[in-house]
């Protein structure tokens, strides 16, 4: 268990005098407690910095807290509807802030900093991988109790494929951003007013605030749905399926399809702030909100097909577990009569009855019994070798195969050089033919080739690749008069191509 | 460990037979506890072992020979059937009985892991066999996976959790006694996975808890595994039932009575739907009537 939040605590809630009972009402302690708790959220993001100076090296230069709410945030951004946060992505994100923070260290700093930051928040050295503070309240009977308050603020969860992604706890949300627990859909219906409202305005930088704000309560509307669909998929019989269910259903489409046309409209109009933009920082910021849009789109989509997989999930929920014929009772209800009364005794009690059931239900063991002879022979025995490299591999018999290419490389690096032609002098098939012809009978088949395949340039590659050249072919109508070749006497020219624009644009359409 | 435990042995201690019965019969007794004792064979993969079940189930005096060497060798006789096999059970103080501190090292000296492990079996067994008639229905096969067994422990913690807030109750334990810490807040608290340097389990969490629990089940014959999905889906075989049934069930229940806990229900499922009028909640998965 961590003591990170234990010395604060402490210290607040001592009492100040002997006499002097500071609580005069249940209410009013309940009160405190709850602000305890609250603070004791921000303990761990507050002791980040404390143990800071405990690491082995110079790591005064880095602001923890500051990198510990960057992770919790992201963590919360990146979960998804099925699963939680990859920890890879997280970590890789985080990494910007860290290594902004002390540009001059070395890379590996920057990721053990974030790592660190991360573990710490999820507490990996402890055994429950949570915090624990110790707050005091006032009983009853008015005697002062110190209780133990243990909360999580990342906790990992298991992922479909197997793996251990991240999730954001209330408590963490909670400390976030502020009080989030609100009715989700009105929350949501202001925020996007207000982001319409501020595009319109041009006021981008509270734009950007607000629908970060709207994709916190996507986010929240998604998780919420996905333990609804869970408890069906557990149990059928618990979910009314007559009436709440479909219309939660309903109500979850009609949410979907109204925040999808918004959210495209609120998408065309911070395009255009963004293309109309001047500032470079207005540029940034619309394009970092055309981001967000996105991503709440991305949700959205998400979140409704798991929707329509409801249904049918339900069916197929129904089938297996509903028509099973009920047959004779035994007298014993595990989860009635054992389960839920010893989840509600106290831990010290608890365990008999588990232990009990330990004893009797876990099976046997046929206990192994060595006779001494065998033991000595066994001690004495020579470990065997073991083989690292495994058998050996038998040689592949290899065939060389015939070089059946009709060209040879030294005639295509002919052909290219050929038609390596300078970007203002384009010339005609039927000219290069001729030159190719002279060199080796076989060249004009190569070039030929090549030039029919210019007709239609690979612009898009060149694009994507960054090339700053490019081979054309045009047919201006001219008849090639050529002895081997018919058909249009192409001209073939070389077009040169704005790279550094194309890197541009390719990196504005990311 | 030097004595042998040899289905042998304790032929010799069956001495006492009825006359008809010659050695070879109490060597075939004593072989049919010894193909019991190998809990993950069943009669339909090995032919003299049907044949032997047979003869148990046929002949009155050769059935009471075979549990008579059961008897000597401190097992419990839980039924001999072709779809079970001989399913035997160790006795309390028997050589084949499991402890808790071979089963876990770090369940010998903490309480709360302790609780944990033995929770996470019972919990195993709950969801196997989540009605009653379930477990009196011989046909019956549960279906269990390890992340649903720690979904449906969580559930049932948050349900109390819940309740405990309704009802104004602060439930966070003394500092000064945390045995009298509440059973559900141990298990809530405990993290549900973690990482690992390798790519195991991480041991501690609940999901690594259960998954032990599991596997160990899988070992004794009561599991079988079908996947992998969610963590490892596993079925139940014919053992596990008369297991949780004849002998773990009412040694847990047996205890917790002993603690003066008597829990009352009319017999039928308490694992039933919501009430109609109650509006759709979160994790109302599993609405119980009992809570």
């Amino acid at each position: 268990m961590t003591v990170i939040a234990d010395q604060p605590a402490e210290r607040e809630l001592r009492p100040p005098a002997a006499g002097a009972r500071p609580a005069p009402g249940p209410a009013a302690d309940e009160g405190l407690a709850r602000r305890l708790k609250a603070l004791a959220c921000t303990a761990p993001l507050h002791d980040l910095d404390n143990r800071k100076v405990n690491l082995a090296g110079e790591y005064g230069g880095y602001a923890m807290a500051e990198v510990g709410l960057a992770a919790i945030d992201l963590v919360t951004l990146h979960m998804d509807f099925d699963t939680g946060a990859d920890r890879e992505i997280v970590l890789a994100r985080l990494l910007p802030r860290v290594a902004a923070q002390s540009p001059q260290r070395p890379g590996a700093e920057h990721q053990r900093v974030a790592r660190w930051v991360l573990e710490s928040l999820i507490n990996v050295g402890s055994v429950d991988r949570g915090f624990r503070a110790v707050y005091g309240t006032f009983g009853a009977d008015g005697a002062y109790v110190r209780r133990d308050y243990d909360f999580k603020l990342i906790e990992e969860v298991p992922g479909p494929d197997g793996g251990v992604y991240l999730r954001t706890t209330d408590e963490a949300v909670n400390v976030l951003v502020g009080a989030l627990d609100t009715d989700v859909t009105s929350a949501q219906i202001a925020a996007e007013v207000k982001l319409e409202v501020l595009i319109r305005r041009g006021r981008l930088a509270d734009a950007q605030l607000a629908a970060e704000q709207a994709r916190y309560r996507t986010v929240q509307y998604a998780e919420t749905l996905r333990r609804v669909l869970d408890a069906t998929r557990r149990n059928v019989r618990a979910v009314d399926w007559m009436q709440a269910v479909p219309d939660l259903i309903d109500e979850a489409l009609d949410h979907i399809a109204d925040r999808y046309r918004h959210e495209n409209a609120i998408l065309t109009n911070i395009r255009r702030a963004r293309d109309e933009a001047e500032e470079p920082s207005h540029k940034r910021q619309a394009a970092e909100l055309v981001d967000i849009v996105k991503d709440c789109i991305r949700r959205h989509t998400q979140l409704q097909a798991r929707l329509l997989e409801a249904g049918p999930l339900f069916r197929a929920e129904q089938d297996r577990q509903a028509f099973a014929a009920p047959a004779a009772r035994s007298g014993i209800d595990l989860y009635g009569h054992l389960l839920a009364p010893v989840l509600r005794l106290p831990i010290e009690q608890a365990i008999r009855p588990t232990d009990a059931f330990f004893a009797h239900g876990a099976g046997l063991r046929t206990p192994t019994a060595v006779r001494v002879s065998d033991l000595v022979e066994l001690l004495l025995t020579p470990p065997v070798e073991r083989e690292h490299l495994g058998a050996e591999l038998p040689d592949p018999d290899l065939v060389a195969t015939p070089d059946d290419s009709r060209f040879s490389e030294a005639q295509l690096e002919a052909a290219l050089d050929l038609l390596d032609l300078p970007a203002d002098a384009p010339r005609r098939l039927s000219g290069l033919l001729a030159e190719a012809r002279r060199q080796d009978p076989e060249l004009p088949y190569l070039v030929a080739l090549l030039a029919v395949h210019a007709a239609s340039p690979p612009v898009g590659t060149a694009y994507r690749q960054g090339e700053e050249r490019l081979l054309f072919a045009v047919d201006d109508g001219a008849t090639l008069a050529d002895p081997e070749f018919g058909g249009a006497d192409l001209i073939v020219g070389s077009a040169l191509l704005d790279a550094v624009g194309m890197a541009a644009d390719r990196k504005d359409a990311q | 460990m030097t004595t042998p435990h040899d289905a042998s042995w304790p032929a010799a201690e069956a001495e006492p037979a009825p006359a008809a019965l010659t050695p070879g019969d109490v060597a075939d007794a004593a072989r049919l506890v010894s193909f019991g004792l190998q809990a993950k064979l069943l009669p339909a993969r090995d032919a003299e072992y049907a044949e032997l079940v047979r003869r148990h189930r046929e002949d009155p005096a050769f059935a009471r020979l075979a549990d008579a060497v059961a008897t000597g060798l401190n097992l419990v006789v839980l039924e001999v059937s072709p779809r079970a096999g001989m399913a035997l059970a160790a006795a309390e103080e028997s050589v084949f009985a499991v402890r808790m501190g071979d089963y876990s090292r770090r369940a010998a000296s903490e309480t709360t892991d302790r609780f944990l492990h033995g929770l996470a079996h019972l919990a195993v067994a709950a969801m196997a066999f989540p009605r009653p008639e379930d477990l009196a229905d011989e046909g019956y096969l549960g279906r269990i996976t390890v992340n649903g067994v720690d979904a449906f422990v969580r559930q049932a913690c948050r349900r109390l959790e819940e309740q405990a807030e309704l009802t104004g109750d602060n439930t966070d334990p003394s500092s000064d006694a945390p045995g009298l810490e509440a059973a559900w807040r141990v298990w809530a608290r405990r993290s549900t996975t973690g990482a690992t340097k390798d790519a195991r389990r991480l041991s501690g969490s609940t999901i690594g808890i259960t998954g032990k629990a599991v596997a160990f089940l899988v070992d004794s014959g009561f599991l079988q595994k079908a996947s992998d999905d969610a963590g490892g889906t596993y079925r139940t075989t014919a053992r596990y039932q008369l297991q949780v049934r004849d002998l773990a069930g009412s040694a847990a229940m047996a205890e917790l009575i002993d603690l003066g806990v008597v829990p009352v229900t009319d017999g039928s499922a308490t694992l039933l739907p919501a009430d109609h009028s109650d509006e759709l909640v979160a994790d109302a998965g599993l609405p119980f009537h009992s809570l």
